[in-house]
C-alpha cells in the first residue's frame, strides 16, 4: 500500500478552507428513520439473505428504451393515432371494406400501412440505438465483494443493493452507494459530478469514521451491517440514513457519505462502497425526466393547415352529397317511372335510393369524405419526419461546426425544431462557458503609470478585422494574431519590457517589484507542486485569481508553498540579481466580499521584519482609499483602467502600505475581538475594523484580466445583430462582470446610454438592516418601478435622437420586475433597448425571463447556456442550445441541439438555420399543392358523375399517388434544397429576416401555392376533357373511354407536380434529377407494367398504355399541352416577381448572377440598401466610433441610480 | 445520461475519421454532407424568362397550326334522331313510345354528304346525358365472369342484375344489361353500303376480358328487360357490341363506335339512314345522334386542342413582348 500512503501524506485543500459538514443531529436522523417514506433497509455485504430478497428492491439493470416487444405495438399505434389525420385515414381504410367505398380496401389500406410501417421503422431504429447504449451501461464491469475478501468483476446489471463494491480511480459509479472507506486514512474521496449538475469542481465525500478502518478486502470477509434510509427519490442533495453497526449502534448517514451513479471517483485510487439504490432506484434515474417535447411554430400551422383542408373537403363533399342527394331523388319522377333506367333506381341499396334520397346522400357524403381524402396528404407527416432527421444529419456532419480540439461535432438531439432554427428572434445566453471560456487570461497590465501588455483581446481582433477589411468576413482565428499565443493557462500577457526578468531595467522597478510581489502573495490560492515536474500549479477559489498567481510566476515571482501561517515565494532579488526563496508570515487575510469588492492580507516579510498591507479590488473602492502621497501616478492608472474596462477587461487595482508595529496590533486586537462576535452584526463590525486599516494606501497599477471569450463569439454576435437576431445576456454573474462582458462583446460600447437597474442601493441595506422584510421588498419593488418608469422615458428620448439604449438588470431587481403587475411595463422596457444584460439571476429568473419574452413576443427564442443553471433555460425556450464544453452534460443533455463553440451558432441559425426553414416551408406547400392539385381533379370528375362517387382514378393510382410518384422529389425538395449557398447565407445575413417574419410560410403564401393548386387541376381537367371529348383520339376510330381518360389526367398530373417542384426549386443537383425526373418515368414504367398485369388485378388499367395511350398522338399532345399551360400561370407570375419585386434572397440570386457576388463594392451596396442600421455588435461599434471621431468625444453613459 | 456522452463520441469519431480522409470516393460523399455537390442553380433572368416565353411560343404555333389542320381536315355528319323518330302522335309522350313494344320503331333518315369522305368513315352513335359513369353503374359487372361464364358465382358486384328466375344471368350487371340497341343500316341511292362491324371494340377485350368460350345465358330473361340482347350462341369475346358498350364512357355525352363504312362518300351523295330506334333515352332527357366521321392521325374532329395550342403559344409571344419592353423600359 506505498501508493496508499504516499497519498495520504499529501495536503488537501480542505485543510485550508475549513469545510463545515451540514450533519443533522443524530438524533432528529434517527427519529426519521423506519417511519413513512424511510422504510429502505438494505444489508450490507448480504445481498442475498433472506430479508433481503423478501424486500425485492430494483436490480440495477437500467433501461431508457421506450418500447419493449410486447408494448411496442399498441405503444406505437397509440403514438401514430393520435394525429388527428392518422385517424381520419384509419377510419377510411376502415369504412374502405364497406360499400360505401368509392375504391377496393387494399389501395386504401396500403398506403396508410407503408406510412405507419415507416414512422413505426424510425421507432424502432430510435429504440434500438437506446437499448444498444443501455447494453454497454448494463455490461460495464465493476469490482464486487464475492465473500472471503475477495472481490471479483461483474456486470453492472448484476449487482444487487447491499452489495460492496470497490471502485477505482477513474470509474463511474454504478448505483448509489454509501461510501464506507477509501485509499485515504480520513475516508475521504473526491467525486466528480459533471454527469449530474454539470459542475467540474470536485465534491468532497466522507465515510463514518467507525468503518474508515475498512481499508484492505479482507476487512470484508466478515463485515456485516444494516443501513435503514429513505425511500428512493429524485432529490440530489439530501439523503438521510443509519448505518447499524459493531454492537448494534445506530450512526446517522447524510449526504456526505452518498455517492451517487454516474459520478466519477477522482484523485482517490480507490474506495469501498455499499449498493443502496440500485437501477430505476437510483437518484440520478429518479430524476431524469422526459425533456418536455417541443414543436415547431411550422408544425403547428401545419396542422393547422390540414385542419383548414379537411375543412374544405368537408365543404366540398356536403356539397356533393347536396347535389348527389338531388340528382337521386330525381331518378324516380313522382308518378313513379324511373328516368335514369339503366341504374335501376327502382331496385337498389340504400346507397342510391331515390325514394330515401337523403338518407342516401348521408351516406355518399362518408364516401366523399373517403373520396377526397386525397385532399390531406398523407404522407405528409412522415416525409417531415424523415426530412428532418436526414437535415439533422447534415448538421451533425457540418465540418464547419465541427470543434476539432475537442473532437465535438454539432449534435442535433430533437429533430423536430430544425426549421425553427431559421426564425429566432432573441437569443437568451448564458454568459460564463457560453460566451466565455471561463478561463481567465492575464494580459495587461499598468504599473506605475506605464501600461505594459501588448496581448490583443477577442474584440481589438474583431476591430482591426473590421478596419483592414471593411467588407470581407474572415472566419476562424488569425493565426498571425495566435502565433506568439502563451501556452501558459490564464496567461496572455507580452511583453518585453518586464518578461523574463527585465523589469530590473525599467524606471520604476521598485514599484514594479512590489507590483509583482503583491500579486504573487495576496491571494488565498492553494499551490500544488507536481512530483514529476518542477512546475508548480495552483488551485483557486476563482479563475481570475488562478490568473494572477500565474501571472507572477511567470513574471519571475514563483508562489511556491503555503502553510497554515505563512507564504513562500521565490523572486529576484534586486540587490545581489539571484532569485531568493522568501517566507511571509501570513498575519491577517481580510477576505473578499462583494460588499467591500477588495481584498487584503497583512504580512510580515520574514528577511527584514516589515509589515505590509497588501491590497487589491475594484477600482471604485480603491481609488478613494489612496493616501495623499500615494497618488503619484493616479491619473493615469485611472485612464488605463477605463481603456481596459472598455475592452472589456476585468480590472483590479493594486495597493499597499507598510503597518507600523503598534497600529498593527491595535487592528489585530480589534480585529480578532470582531471575530469571536457571536451576533448577528458580527459581520458588520469586521468589515469596520478591516475597513479602519485599509486606508492611506499606495498606489502601485492596476492589472487587467481578460475573461476570455470564446473563439469568434464578437464576430458571431455581430452577424447575429446583422441578422436582427437579438441577444439577451442572462448570467449569474456580478454586475460589473456581467458589463466588462457587455463590452468585450460589443453589446455594449462607449456611447450607449445605459439604463442600470440596481437593487444593491444603500437604501435597502439600511432597510435590511433594519430587519423588516416586507418594507424591505416593498420599498425594493417600488424602487424597481421607479427605475423602470425612468428608464422608458430616457427610451422615448433616445428614439428621438436614435441612440442606442442597453439594459442592465440585476437579479433581485428582475425578480421584482416580473412580477405580475410590473412585468408588463419591465418588458416594454426591455424590447426598446438594443441590448439587454441581465446579471445575478438565479437559474429559476433565468428560466422566467426566457418565458416572458417567449409569451410577450410571440417570437421564437432561444436559449443557450452550457451548465446545470442554464437546464430551465433551455427547457423554457423554443429552441435550448447547449454548449458541450468544459461544464458537463447537463445542460447538452436537456438542450434540443448541442454545439460545441458559441460561433457555431451563426451557421446553425444563418445557414442551417435559414435552410431548413426554407425547406420545410417550401415542402409543406409544396405538400399542399400537389395534394390539392390531385384532390381537385377528382372533385371535378366526381361533379361528372353526377356526384355518385366515382373517382377518376384507378384505385392503386390513387393509391400510389402519395407514397410513390411524388414523393421522393419532395423529400429531395426537403433535404437538399439551398435557395442561397453557405457563402451567401453567412455574407447577407439579413436573409434570415425572411424566417424571423416568417415569409416563406405566410398564410398568404400557403394560400398561393393552395390558389395554384386550384388553376393547375382547373387546368389540367378542363384540357384534358375538352380535348378528348366525345370523337375519336386516334387514327383507327376509338373512342376515349373511362379508363383511358383517367390514365391521360393521371399522367398530366404526374407531369405537373413533378415540374412544378422542378420550377419552384433554385437547386439542381443529380439527386434532384433522379427523384424528379425519376417519378415520372416511374409513372410510365408502372403504368405499363400494371397493365400487363392479369385484368383481373388490373382491371381498368389493363394495357391501357401500350394499347390505347402510347400509340395515340392526340395522348402525347394533350400531356405536353396540359403540363405546359397548366405551369404557364405560375411561371408567369414567379417571372414577375422575381423581375418586379424580389425577395430578399431573390436580390441575392441576382448579385450571383451578375457575377457580383465577389465584388465587395458590390455587396456592400446590396447590403446597404437593405440593411437596417444594427444596434449592437462591433460593427455597430465601429459605425459609432468612426461617427464619435467626427464629433467630440462625449459620455453618454447615463447611470440611473 | 451516460449514453449520450458515448453517442456524442461515437459520432464524433465518423467525423474524424472523415476529416482523415479525403479523398477520391470520400471527397463525393464529403461534398454530400457538407452540402456542395455541383449543382445547377438557375435564376429567371429576364434574358431567360423572354427565351423561354419564346421558345414555348414558336413550339406551341406551329404544333397547333399542324393540330388544327388536322382536325379540319375530318369531316363529320352528326345528325339527331331522338326526337324526330318519334311518330307526331306520341311526341307528347315519348317514354310511352318507346316503352311500348307493340309499337314499331322503324325510322328513316336521309343525310347529304358535303365533303369527300374518304374511307374508312366511322359511324358512331352519340348519347347524351347518359351516365355510364355512375359509380353503380361503373362497379355493376363482374370481369371475372365475363372471362369465365357460369365458372363463377361471386357477381354479388353485379346486383341487381345478377340473377333472373333463380338462375344467374351471364354477363350480369347493370351494363351489360343496359346494352344500346339501336341498329342502323345505310344505303345510297339504291345501293346497300355494306358496314363493317368487326374490329369495333378493343383487341385486348377481347383476347383477354372477355371469355371466348363464355356465352350468353339467361339474359335479358327478367320482368323489366333494359336494352339489347344477345344471341345465346356467340361467345362474349365476339359480341363486340357488347364489348365497345361495357368499356364505360368517362363522361355523360360520349360516342360509341358502331362501325366501318369502308367505301369514299362523294360530295352531294346523300345516305339513306334506316335505324331501328329501340334504346330508351326520353325517360331521362338524352339526346341520341349518329356520326359518320372520318379521322386524321389525331383521331376525329376537335379543334379544341389546336386553337388551344395556338393561343398559349401566341400568349406566349406576347408574354415575352411585354416581359422585353419592361426590361427595355426599366432596366435593372
Amino acid at each position: 500500500m506505498a501508493n496508499g500512503d504516499r497519498q495520504r501524506r499529501r495536503s488537501h485543500p480542505s485543510s485550508v478552507h475549513s469545510l463545515s459538514f451540514g450533519r443533522q443531529s443524530s438524533e432528529e436522523v434517527l427519529s426519521l428513520i423506519g417511519g413513512p417514506g424511510f422504510s429502505r433497509l438494505v444489508f450490507c455485504n448480504d445481498p442475498h439473505c433472506l430479508q433481503a430478497s423478501i424486500l425485492k428492491y430494483a436490480g440495477n439493470h437500467v433501461s431508457s428504451t421506450k418500447y419493449n416487444i410486447a408494448t411496442f405495438l399498441p405503444k406505437s399505434l397509440f403514438e401514430q393515432f393520435r394525429r388527428v389525420a392518422n385517424v381520419y385515414f384509419l377510419l377510411c381504410a376502415l369504412l374502405s371494406f364497406t360499400p360505401l367505398s368509392p375504391y377496393s380496401a387494399l389501395s386504401n389500406v396500403l398506403p396508410l400501412v407503408v406510412v405507419i410501417g415507416v414512422t413505426m421503422g424510425k421507432e424502432i431504429l430510435e429504440d434500438w440505438r437506446r437499448q444498444m447504449q443501455d447494453i454497454e451501461v448494463n455490461n460495464r464491469l465493476v469490482k464486487v465483494h464475492r465473500g472471503g475478501g475477495v472481490f471479483d468483476n461483474i456486470k453492472w446489471k448484476d449487482l444487487k443493493v447491499g452489495a460492496v463494491v470497490k471502485v477505482d480511480k477513474d470509474e463511474y459509479f454504478p448505483a448509489d452507494l454509501i461510501l464506507l472507506s477509501s485509499s485515504y486514512d480520513e475516508a475521504i474521496c473526491y467525486v466528480e459530478t459533471m454527469n449530474l449538475d454539470g459542475e467540474t469542481n470536485l465534491k468532497m465525500k466522507q465515510a463514518l469514521d467507525v468503518t474508515s478502518k475498512l481499508q484492505e478486502d479482507l476487512d470484508f470477509n466478515d463485515f456485516k451491517a444494516v443501513i435503514r434510509c429513505e425511500d428512493p427519490n429524485a432529490n440530489l442533495y439530501s439523503f438521510v440514513g443509519s448505518l447499524e453497526f459493531e454492537n448494534e449502534q445506530h450512526h446517522p448517514l447524510g449526504p456526505q457519505q452518498l455517492l451517487l451513479r454516474d459520478s466519477k471517483l477522482r484523485n482517490t485510487d480507490y474506495i469501498y462502497g455499499v449498493v443502496i439504490f440500485a437501477g430505476q432506484d437510483t437518484k440520478v434515474v429518479q430524476n431524469s425526466t422526459a425533456p418536455p417535447s417541443k414543436r415547431s411554430k411550422i408544425e403547428r400551422r401545419t396542422d393547422k393547415l390540414v385542419y383548414l383542408l379537411f375543412a374544405g373537403l368537408v365543404l366540398i363533399s356536403f356539397i356533393g352529397s347536396v347535389f348527389f342527394g338531388l340528382w337521386t331523388s330525381d331518378d324516380i319522377t313522382e308518378d313513379g317511372s324511373m328516368t335514369r333506367w339503366y341504374l335501376r333506381p327502382d331496385n337498389t341499396e340504400i346507397y342510391y335510393n331515390p325514394r330515401k334520397a337523403s338518407i342516401a346522400a348521408i351516406l355518399h357524403f362518408l364516401t366523399a369524405l373517403m373520396l377526397y381524402s386525397y385532399f390531406i396528404p398523407i404522407s405528409l407527416y412522415v416525409s417531415i419526419e424523415i426530412v428532418k432527421v436526414l437535415q439533422s444529419i447534415f448538421i451533425n456532419q457540418d465540418l464547419n461546426m465541427y470543434y476539432e480540439e475537442g473532437d465535438k461535432p454539432a449534435r442535433a438531439r430533437t429533430s423536430n425544431l430544425n426549421e425553427e432554427l431559421g426564425q429566432v428572434e432573441t437569443i437568451l445566453s448564458d454568459k460564463t462557458g457560453t460566451l466565455t471560456c471561463n478561463s481567465m487570461e492575464f494580459i495587461k497590465c499598468s504599473i506605475a503609470g506605464t501600461a505594459y501588455g501588448i496581448g490583443v483581446t477577442e474584440v481589438e481582433r474583431a476591430l482591426t478585422r473590421r478596419k483592414r477589411l471593411p467588407d470581407e468576413e474572415v472566419h476562424g482565428d488569425d493565426t498571425s494574431d495566435n502565433a506568439h499565443k502563451a501556452s501558459v493557462k490564464g496567461f496572455n500577457f507580452f511583453d518585453e519590457r518586464i518578461m523574463n526578468g527585465e523589469w530590473i531595467n525599467q524606471p520604476h522597478r521598485d514599484v514594479i517589484q512590489s507590483f509583482l510581489r503583491l500579486m504573487a502573495v495576496c491571494h488565498t490560492a492553494i499551490p500544488e507542486v507536481a512530483e514529476d515536474r518542477r512546475e508548480v500549479t495552483y488551485e483557486a477559489e476563482s479563475p481570475d485569481e488562478a490568473a494572477f498567481v500565474v501571472a507572477a510566476r511567470e513574471l519571475g515571482f514563483e508562489f511556491f508553498d503555503r502553510t497554515q501561517g505563512s507564504v513562500s515565494i521565490r523572486e529576484l532579488d534586486l540587490v545581489s540579481g539571484k532569485r531568493v526563496e522568501r517566507n511571509y508570515k501570513l498575519l491577517n487575510v481580510l477576505e473578499f466580499s462583494s460588499s467591500r469588492k477588495r481584498m487584503s492580507v497583512i504580512v510580515r516579510d520574514e528577511d527584514d521584519g516589515k509589515l505590509l498591507l497588501l491590497s487589491k479590488g475594484a477600482d471604485s473602492v480603491m481609488f478613494g482609499r489612496l493616501s495623499e502621497d500615494g497618488r503619484e501616478f493616479e491619473a493615469r492608472t485611472k485612464e488605463h483602467v477605463g481603456e481596459y474596462a472598455d475592452e472589456g477587461l476585468r480590472t483590479m487595482v493594486l495597493a499597499y502600505r507598510e503597518l507600523g508595529e503598534d497600529e498593527y496590533r491595535e487592528f489585530d486586537e480589534a480585529f480578532r475581538a470582531a471575530k469571536n462576535i457571536v451576533s448577528a452584526d458580527r459581520d458588520e463590525m469586521v468589515e469596520e475594523v478591516e475597513d479602519r486599516i485599509e486606508k492611506n494606501l499606495i498606489l502601485l497599477g492596476a492589472t487587467a484580466v481578460e475573461d476570455k471569450l470564446q473563439n469568434g463569439v464578437p464576430d458571431c454576435i455581430d452577424k447575429l445583430a446583422q441578422a436582427g437576431i437579438k441577444l439577451w445576456v442572462l448570467t449569474g454573474d456580478k454586475m460589473e462582470t456581467a458589463i466588462n462582458i457587455g463590452y468585450a462583446c460589443s453589446l455594449l460600447r462607449q456611447g450607449m446610454k445605459q439604463i442600470i437597474i440596481s437593487s444593491e442601493t444603500p437604501e435597502r441595506v439600511a432597510l435590511l438592516k433594519a430587519g423588516d422584510d416586507l418594507a424591505v421588498s416593498a420599498a425594493a419593488k417600488a424602487n424597481v418601478v421607479d427605475q423602470i418608469n425612468r428608464g422608458k422615458t430616457l427610451i422615448k428620448e433616445s428614439r428621438e435622437s436614435s441612440d442606442a439604449v442597453a439594459l442592465v438588470i440585476d437579479g433581485t431587481s428582475l425578480a421584482f420586475a416580473l412580477e405580475d403587475d410590473v412585468k408588463d411595463a419591465f418588458f416594454e422596457l426591455a424590447i426598446g433597448c438594443a441590448s439587454v444584460i441581465c446579471c445575478r439571476s438565479s437559474p429559476k429568473q433565468k428560466a422566467l425571463v426566457t418565458r416572458l419574452v417567449k409569451i410577450r413576443t410571440g417570437g421564437t427564442t432561444l436559449a443557450i447556456g452550457d451548465g446545470a443553471n442554464d437546464v430551465g433555460m433551455l427547457q423554457e425556450a423554443d429552441i435550448g442550445i447547449g454548449i458541450s464544453g468544459l461544464e458537463g452534460m447537463q445542460a447538452v443533455m436537456s438542450s434540443d441541439i448541442a454545439i460545441a463553440q458559441f460561433r457555431f451558432l451563426e451557421r446553425l441559425l444563418l445557414v442551417h438555420g435559414h435552410w431548413c426553414y426554407r425547406r420545410i416551408s417550401s415542402m409543406i406547400c409544396y405538400f399542399f399543392y400537389k395534394n390539392i392539385v390531385f384532390g381537385f381533379t377528382l372533385f371535378y370528375f366526381e361533379a361528372y358523375t353526377s356526384f355518385s362517387g366515382e373517382a377518376a382514378y384507378n384505385d392503386w393510382y390513387l393509391a400510389l399517388y402519395n407514397v410513390f410518384f411524388t414523393s421522393l422529389p419532395v423529400i429531395a425538395l426537403g433535404v437538399f434544397d439551398q435557395d442561397v449557398s453557405a457563402v451567401l447565407c453567412l455574407r447577407f445575413p439579413l436573409l434570415y429576416q425572411e424566417g424571423i417574419h416568417n415569409l416563406l410560410f405566410s398564410w398568404k403564401r400557403i394560400l398561393g401555392w393552395a390558389f395554384n393548386g386550384t388553376v393547375s387541376a382547373t387546368c389540367i381537367f378542363f384540357f384534358c376533357i375538352r380535348a378528348v371529348e366525345a370523337q375519336a383520339f386516334r387514327k383507327g376510330g376509338e373512342v376515349v373511354g373511362y379508363e383511358i381518360l383517367g390514365a391521360t389526367m393521371y399522367t398530366c398530373v404526374v407531369w405537373v407536380v413533378n415540374c412544378q417542384i422542378a420550377l419552384s426549386i433554385s437547386y439542381f443537383t443529380y439527386i434532384q434529377h433522379l427523384f424528379i425526373w425519376g417519378g415520372i418515368v416511374l409513372w410510365y414504367v408502372f403504368v405499363l407494367a400494371y397493365g400487363y398485369l392479369d385484368p383481373y388485378i388490373s382491371t381498368t388499367a389493363y394495357m391501357v398504355f401500350v394499347e390505347a395511350c402510347a400509340p395515340a398522338l392526340s395522348f402525347w399532345l394533350v400531356t405536353l399541352f396540359a403540363v405546359i399551360s397548366s405551369l404557364v400561370p405560375y411561371f408567369t407570375y414567379s417571372a414577375i416577381q422575381i423581375r418586379f419585386f424580389p425577395l430578399y434572397h431573390q436580390m441575392i440570386h441576382w448579385v450571383r448572377n451578375d457575377g457580383q457576388a465577389n465584388d465587395p463594392e458590390f455587396c456592400r451596396l446590396v447590403k446597404q440598401r437593405s440593411l437596417q442600421p444594427t444596434t449592437v455588435g462591433y460593427s455597430a461599434r465601429f459605425e459609432a466610433s468612426s461617427k464619435r471621431l467626427d464629433k467630440k468625444p462625449e459620455q453618454a453613459t447615463t447611470n440611473i441610480e | 445520461m451516460m449514453s449520450g456522452v458515448r453517442e456524442m463520441t461515437s459520432g464524433s469519431q465518423a467525423v474524424a475519421s472523415q476529416i482523415r480522409r479525403r479523398r477520391g470516393c470520400e471527397r463525393a460523399l464529403n461534398q454530400f454532407t457538407q452540402q456542395n455537390l455541383p449543382a445547377c442553380k438557375p435564376v429567371l433572368t429576364p434574358a431567360s424568362v423572354i427565351t423561354i416565353f419564346l421558345m414555348l411560343g414558336m413550339t406551341f404555333i406551329p404544333i397547333g397550326i399542324i393540330a388544327l389542320r388536322a382536325s379540319q381536315k375530318v369531316n363529320e355528319i352528326v345528325e339527331r334522331y331522338d326526337a324526330d323518330c318519334v311518330p307526331p302522335e306520341y311526341r307528347n309522350n315519348k317514354v310511352a313510345y318507346i316503352q311500348d313494344s307493340s309499337i314499331p320503331k322503324k325510322c328513316s333518315r336521309t343525310v347529304k354528304v358535303e365533303k369527300l369522305m374518304k374511307a374508312p368513315v366511322f359511324i358512331y352513335y352519340q348519347l347524351d346525358n347518359y351516365y355510364q359513369n355512375h359509380r353503380r353503374y361503373v362497379k355493376s359487372r363482374s370481369d371475372n365472369q365475363l372471362l369465365q361464364g357460369l365458372n363463377y358465382s361471386k357477381t354479388s358486384s353485379c346486383k341487381p342484375e345478377e340473377s333472373s328466375n333463380g338462375l344467374p344471368v351471364v354477363p350480369c350487371g347493370l351494363i351489360a344489361w343496359s346494352l344500346f340497341n339501336d341498329s342502323y343500316t345505310f344505303s345510297r341511292g339504291m345501293e346497300l353500303l355494306q358496314v363493317n362491324r368487326k374490329d369495333i371494340s378493343w383487341k385486348s377485350d377481347r383476347d383477354h376480358k372477355f371469355g371466348k368460350e363464355v356465352y350468353p345465358f339467361n339474359f335479358q330473361n327478367g320482368s323489366f328487360i333494359g336494352g339489347g340482347t344477345l344471341d345465346p350462341n356467340i361467345p362474349l369475346s365476339n359480341q363486340e357490341d357488347l364489348l365497345v358498350w361495357m368499356r364505360t364512357a368517362a363522361l355523360p355525352t360520349f360516342r360509341k363506335l358502331y362501325g366501318r363504312i369502308e367505301e369514299d362518300l362523294h360530295p352531294g351523295d346523300l345516305i339513306e339512314i334506316d335505324l331501328v330506334n329501340n334504346y330508351n333515352t326520353y325517360s331521362f332527357g338524352g339526346k341520341k345522334k349518329l356520326v359518320l366521321s372520318t379521322t386524321s392521325w389525331l383521331g376525329g374532329k376537335n379543334d379544341f386542342l389546336g386553337a388551344a395550342y395556338i393561343f398559349v403559344g401566341c400568349s406566349s409571344i406576347f408574354m415575352a413582348l411585354v416581359f422585353l419592353l419592361l426590361h427595355l423600359k426599366n432596366p435593372r
